[in-house]
């Protein structure tokens, strides 16, 4: 079952350093472009893995090997962490 | 290398449980006493790690259910085949420890600021937020008007019930119960469906702002309605949960 961008909210400010579901993300697939909080979230894998709520392509991937967080941004054209709205 | 790992800005705190309320059957709030928070906005929420006794430890992802200034509350939903909710919902007591993390979350949220009228659509127990919400604007003194529709199974499905049934005035409070109703009920009975928008949905010209919660099912189904009724994307906001 997918959750959504809110669910990683604790991960990615571990990553980023500051909040990102309410920044944008512009999927690098189709640019379809929509805040975080909005993707689609599957957390069962061995790792994080979080998909456009329009096309469904992989946006970014969160894996963990002993405390190192690696993070695939490759999905993403752009993300822009304070979006006017 | 671990020790080159990006460092975490988010820091792990330790919580110690103060109270454990029963809210319905297989439902508790958890109070916390939390000597370091910094406050949150309503709808936020935050990550709990339990750890066992073999160092095996788990992490989730709780909505904050009080209001800002009040104590740190979860409410949380006992699953059945959870590895975490049991534990928090039947063996936790007053006195016992977790490690907590928060607040997190900037877009599921609301303040006076962000105005209205506010449209709040819960699903079980994605009513959590929204009663952080409706305390929040309660105790900021706003008198922006505000609408919750909140759908459960049965009434004793429904969490916080005597105090949503307090709200009187601009903040109304309506129930839809999905699979059974008690003799004599007014409220509505079945999924949100158009027609039950139709008698509860701020008109699109009033600028509401719209905040759903619940399963991931039930969230894209209500955000579609309101979409058709002419509610812009970014004046809906969605929280989907499940159990994972």
């Amino acid at each position: 079952m997918a959750l959504d961008g809110n669910a990683i909210g604790g991960l990615l400010l571990e990553i980023f350093g500051s909040d990102m579901t309410s920044a944008e993300a512009t999927c690098a697939t189709c640019g379809a472009v929509r805040p975080v909080a909005d993707t689609m979230v599957y957390l069962r894998g061995p790792g994080t893995v979080v998909r456009c709520c329009n096309c469904a392509s992989v946006l970014i991937v969160v894996t963990r090997v002993r405390g190192l967080s690696c993070v695939d941004l490759s999905g993403i054209a752009a993300l822009e962490v304070n979006p006017r709205r | 290398m671990a020790g080159t790992a990006v460092r975490g800005r988010l820091s792990w705190q330790v919580a110690t449980v103060a109270a454990v309320t029963e809210e319905t059957g297989s439902v508790s709030t958890i109070v916390l006493d939390l000597p370091d928070w910094p406050g949150h906005q309503a709808g936020q929420h935050l990550d709990v790690r339990v750890t066992a006794e073999d160092g095996y430890s788990a992490e989730r992802s709780y909505s904050i259910a009080s209001a800002d200034g009040e104590p740190v509350a979860i409410t949380v939903e006992r699953l059945e085949d959870g590895e975490v909710s049991p534990y928090l919902t039947q063996e936790l007591r007053p006195g016992d420890q977790m490690e907590v993390r928060g607040p997190i979350g900037n877009w599921f949220t609301w303040g006076p600021h962000d105005g209205g009228p506010l449209l709040l659509i819960a699903g079980g127990s994605g009513v959590v937020p929204l009663r952080a919400i409706l305390r929040h604007r309660q105790r900021s003194g706003s008198t922006v008007p505000a609408r919750l529709l909140y759908s459960s199974r049965s009434i004793q499905d429904v969490i916080y019930r005597n105090e949503l049934n307090q709200y009187r005035g601009n903040a109304e409070v309506r129930y839809t119960l999905t699979r059974s109703q008690p003799p004599g009920w007014g409220g509505f009975a079945g999924r949100v469906d158009d027609a039950m928008l139709a008698r509860i949905a701020w008109p699109a010209g009033q600028r509401p702002l719209a905040f759903i919660c619940g399963p991931t099912p039930f969230v894209e189904a209500v955000a579609e309605l309101l979409v058709a009724r002419h509610y812009p994307e970014s004046r809906v906001k969605t929280e989907r949960f499940g159990g994972a």
